[in-house]
Order: structure tokens, then C-alpha cells, then sequence
């Protein structure tokens, strides 16, 4: 499998991270040496092996369902680039 | 007492006991190490007043008589922790001006036994690296030179600044973080000891995260005897982290005891790879001896699918770090960019992310994006666990008959120049080839500094446990230590 220029594109693009046109062939080969690298998995047979969910056999622990906290507004916020009136603000979403 | 900053923990705890020494003098004494280190760049943001707070309150607790093994402590923390109103950035820009309101589990654990925080340290941009160059900050130097040269060496990633500050003496010990082997590695190129515990063992609440299912955080100390004290601190059960295990944590401190009589330590094949140096051969079978001299029984085991472990890692680290960092959108925290008229939520997210990330991170997330994207994830993403199952199975296979401990190298190389590899992601992503697997398999490991290469640089072993025995790995890790006896210490040349 080998990635062009525009899958290189559709990647950034769900990634959310924008990518400068003229920048794209050369992340295209990137990509492609690091997936050349991760090709080498197709070697082994792994048809009947289940595929790994938690590397520990444990069962997540469960809590009760109680809130345990809140009314923290002015802490959440502190950090927000742009918070206002109480809210996170961002660019019109809606039109 | 003289070079305060050059005890181990165990000799300051004792002499803190003892009224030899006091908190505020070894904290001051660390502080001054530090502000004559900046050529490391290991310490990116210094909280003297801290310090100075806590060492204060440590020595009136240490008065009292009832104080912990690390009170009075100096430590310093790696950036990837939370620290309560203390900028915590993971090395990335993208966390520019970010000051948590809460502090990480382990560093609040440290923090509660009475330990001093000196500051955070440098490291990898969301500990992707194994150099310390894809910091924001710039890198980290390694105090190590080689022979007369005066060239400036990686100290190792990702925990290249805690590495790099415990190795100069700047602190006494300092937290890190292992995804792929950010503790074991820097810990080898700077010629210290460094513990990643078993996955579960250390909660992550509060780190900030890259792969959850391979984050561990765990000690950098002098010795073992340090990473055993410092490891007791961090470790335990926290209801906040789901994947933290509810099992007691023991003094690991009470369980040195040097004796390995009758222990069965495997060599695996699979790890003498091509092209590996002589040093790094030699030094190996110098480590078999010693362990088999201190009456360990050496068995030659076989880890079949090692081989595919690097690129099993680099499925299934990046698949979780595309998920993990799509957090980084410029409305929660830290840096937004700058948006043009017009610009809507998505230009905010692209442009926010492609400022604020650098470039191997953003790599790698889009390499974790791409592998689980509709019509590959099975293709990569499920196969990668599946070999990572099988990883997993290796070490069972080998740990059900009857082996207590894997010896293997450390890493490939001494540390090596800065700027070297750094053209070529896939030739870094092999320094990882020893450590990975480790995390992998959720297991402990530990990297223990056992010789010099020609150069004069710092080479290390690694010792690769059961699950949940950090205490039996550290006593094995204990006896080559003192086997091994590396007194070594880098030149000051700073």
C-alpha cells in the first residue's frame, strides 16, 4: 500500500492538522517509510489470534455513580484561550 | 557535609534523619547546581520558591519524627506531569501558558511523602522521541562526553532532561515516563538507573497522555537502592485511573537483599540483532557472568516474534496518540491560533494544531490517524494487537518455565551526537528496538548501568521481570549493580 499526495491530504484532513499544499509529496514519503517499517507485521499469520484489549487480565474497576465533584466553573475555565460569560467561545458553528 | 547534591537518596534520608543535614540546605544546594546547568536545558521551568517552601515545611516534619523515605527529598519532575499551577507543557508548544489546577497522582504522591519539587524537566514533545530534540524548549544535553570531544550527545529520550539532571548531579532523583522506553533509555545513555514498573502499577491520572495502553510512569535515581525508595513513593491503587491496579504496593527497600542464589535469568536470542557493536556484546555477556558469579542460573530462552515488536509499536503508540491529542484544539487550553476573517471551527482546529505541534508529532498522529481510518484499521491497527498478543504470549511461555528474569541490552548504541539521527524517524524509532517490548507486555523493566563503552560513555543492561514483581526484579537488578560496580561519573565540563 502506498500513500500519494492526496491521501496524504484526506490524512491531514482528518487528523485536523493543516497541511501546506507544496508539503504534501514530502509527507507522502514519510508516511510511506513508516508504513514500509510497519509492513513487516504481514509476515505472520495471525488468523487465529485474538487481538490484545487490555495488557493486564483485570477487570476495570466500576464506582459508584454519585457525583463526586463540580461547581469547579472558574477552574475549568482558567485555562480557555477565549472563555466568556461562564462558556468556552469559539468561531460561529452554526450559521 | 560537602556535595550535597552528589548523595543518593538513601545517604540524604539517613543524614536528614540523623540532623546531619537539613532539607533547606540540600534543596538550596541542588538549586545552585541547577542555575550553574543551563547548558543542559535539562530544567525548563524552575520553581525555587516551591522548593524553598517545601524543603522548610519537610525539615519540620523530619523534626517530628515521623516522615517519609523521600521527605525533604529534592526531585525533579518531568514536564508530562500535571503540577498544580506550575506550567506543564509535555514539551509542546501547543501547552504554551497552560497551568493546571490540579496535580498529577504520582507527583501528589511525592509531593504528600514530603519530597521537594526543584522544577520540570525537559523532554520530548508529548515524549514522541527518543533524543530529547523534538522538544519545545530545545534539547536536552547529555553531561557525558565523548574521549577529548566536545561535541554535544543526546542524553536520551523521551525523559532526556530528567536523565540528563540526575546524571549532573542537579537533583537527587527525578520522575520520567516509559511508552516505548523514555525512562530505560535516557537512563543508559546517562549512566544512571531507571525503573519503568508494570503497566497499572503507577496511576496515570494527571500525566499527560500518549499511548494509555503503554504509559508508565516510574523513577530515574543514582542507584537502585533509589529507584526502590522512590518507586515505593510513586507506585499504588488510584480509584481516578481505571487501569490502576488495586494491589499492594511492598517496601521494595526491604526486599534488596543481593541474594539471587538459584534465580533463573534467561538470555533471549532474538535480541543479539545485525550490526550490533562489540561493546554492546561484550558488556551483555559481562552481565551474564556477573549475575551467574553472584549464583544465578543463565538459561538461553527464545522470545520468537521480537522482531516485530518496533512495528507493532508504531501501530498501536501512534493509533493512541491520534486519539489522545485530538484534546489539543485550541478551546480548553493552551495555544489557539490566530484566525483570519472568516475562518470557522474547523480553520481553528486545522491552523491551532498544525502551529502548535511540532513536526514529529504531528507524524505521528497522523500515521495513528491513517492506521485506523475506515478500510485499514483492520489491515494495521487490529493486526498490531494481535502481534502484540502474541508479544505477550513470549514472555508467558518463557516466564511459565520457570525464568524469574530477562537479561538483554539496554539499547543499540551509547548515546550518540545530537542532530545525528534526527533525519531519519525510522532509523530513531531503533533505538527503542530493546525496550519496547517491555511495554508491550506490560511488564517491568529496569535499566541498570554496568560499563563504558571506548569512548568513556555510560552503557546499561536491562532486566525484564514478571508482572507485578518489581521488588524480586529490582534485588536481581541490585546484585549486577553491585557486581557490576559503575562508579563512573560524567567530567564537569558546564
Amino acid at each position: 500500500m502506498s500513500i500519494d499526495k492526496d491521501t496524504a491530504a484526506k490524512v491531514a484532513k482528518l487528523a485536523r492538522i493543516k497541511v501546506e499544499p507544496e508539503e504534501l509529496d514530502a509527507l507522502a514519503v514519510e508516511f510511506n517509510a513508516i508504513l514500509g517499517f510497519i509492513e513487516q507485521l504481514n509476515e505472520l499469520d495471525v488468523e487465529d489470534v485474538a487481538p490484545m484489549t487490555s495488557v493486564t487480565p483485570m477487570r476495570l474497576k466500576r464506582r459508584a455513580d454519585v457525583v463526586t465533584d463540580g461547581n469547579q466553573q472558574e477552574k475549568v475555565l482558567s485555562n480557555a484561550p477565549d472563555a466568556r460569560e461562564g462558556f468556552f467561545a469559539v468561531p460561529k458553528v452554526v450559521e | 557535609m560537602s556535595d550535597l547534591t552528589k548523595l543518593t537518596i538513601a545517604e540524604a534520608r539517613d543524614a536528614l534523619r540523623q540532623g546531619e543535614v537539613t532539607s533547606v540546605e540540600l534543596t538550596e544546594a541542588c538549586l545552585s547546581a541547577i542555575d550553574q546547568a543551563d547548558a543542559f536545558g535539562a530544567f525548563v521551568h524552575k520553581t525555587p520558591d516551591i522548593a524553598r517552601d517545601r524543603a522548610k515545611a519537610a525539615d519540620d516534619r523530619i523534626k517530628a519524627g515521623d516522615a517519609p523515605a523521600m521527605c525533604g527529598i529534592p526531585v525533579g519532575i518531568k514536564d508530562l506531569f500535571c503540577t498544580e499551577g506550575v506550567p506543564s507543557q509535555a514539551g509542546s508548544k501547543i501547552l504554551e501558558g497552560f497551568l493546571p489546577e490540579y496535580e498529577s497522582t504520582v507527583s501528589g504522591q511525592l509531593k504528600d511523602a514530603g519530597a521537594v519539587m526543584l522544577g520540570k524537566l525537559n523532554m520530548d514533545e508529548f515524549a514522541m522521541g527518543s533524543s530529547n530534540e523534538t522538544s519545545c524548549y530545545g534539547n536536552a544535553v547529555n553531561p557525558w562526553r565523548a574521549g577529548n570531544s566536545d561535541a554535544g550527545l543526546t542524553p536520551g529520550g523521551s525523559s532526556g532532561g530528567s536523565a540528563s539532571a540526575v546524571a549532573a548531579d542537579l537533583c537527587l532523583a527525578a520522575t520520567g515516563t516509559d511508552t516505548g522506553g523514555s525512562i530505560r533509555q535516557p537512563a543508559a545513555f546517562t549512566g544512571i538507573v531507571g525503573l519503568k514498573p508494570t503497566y497499572g502499577r503507577c496511576s496515570r491520572w494527571g500525566i499527560v497522555a500518549f499511548a494509555s495502553s503503554l504509559d508508565q510512569a516510574g523513577p530515574m535515581t543514582k542507584t537502585v537502592r533509589d529507584a526502590a525508595i522512590m518507586g515505593t513513593a510513586m507506585m499504588g491503587h488510584d480509584p481516578k485511573d481505571s487501569t490502576s491496579a488495586d494491589i499492594p504496593v511492598p517496601d521494595f527497600e526491604a526486599m534488596l537483599t543481593g541474594d539471587i542464589k538459584g534465580k533463573v535469568i534467561g538470555i533471549p536470542k532474538e535480541y543479539r540483532m545485525d550490526g550490533m557493536p562489540d561493546e554492546i556484546e561484550t558488556l551483555w555477556t559481562q552481565g551474564r557472568e556477573m549475575l551467574a558469579d553472584a549464583g544465578a542460573v543463565i538459561r538461553d530462552i527464545s522470545l520468537p516474534h521480537t522482531k516485530y515488536a518496533l512495528p507493532a509499536y508504531y501501530v498501536v503508540a501512534p493509533a493512541e496518540a491520534s486519539s489522545n491529542l485530538a484534546r489539543y484544539d485550541g478551546v480548553r487550553f493552551g495555544h489557539r491560533a490566530k484566525l483570519s476573517q472568516g475562518d470557522g471551527v474547523t480553520e481553528m482546529y486545522e491552523k491551532t494544531r498544525a502551529e502548535g505541534f511540532g513536526a514529529e508529532v504531528k507524524r505521528r498522529v497522523m500515521i495513528g490517524t491513517y492506521v485506523l481510518s475506515a478500510g485499514f484499521y483492520d489491515a494495521y491497527y487490529n493486526r498490531a494487537r494481535k502481534v502484540r498478543a502474541l508479544i505477550k504470549q513470549d514472555f508467558e511461555t518463557v516466564f511459565a518455565d520457570g525464568i524469574d528474569a530477562i537479561l538483554t541490552p539496554a539499547t543499540p548504541s551509547a548515546a550518540f551526537e545530537l542532530g545525528k539521527e534526527m533525519t531519519d524517524p525510522v532509523e530513531m524509532y531503533l533505538n527503542d528496538v530493546f525496550t519496547v517490548t517491555v511495554n508491550l507486555a506490560g511488564l517491568p523493566g529496569i535499566a541498570v548501568p554496568t560499563g563504558l563503552d571506548k569512548q568513556g560513555l555510560p552503557l546499561g543492561l536491562q532486566l525484564i521481570g514478571r508482572p507485578w514483581e518489581e521488588g524480586d526484579l529490582l534485588n536481581t537488578a541490585y546484585a549486577l549493580e553491585q557486581a557490576a560496580g559503575f562508579v563512573a561519573k560524567p567530567a564537569k565540563w558546564w
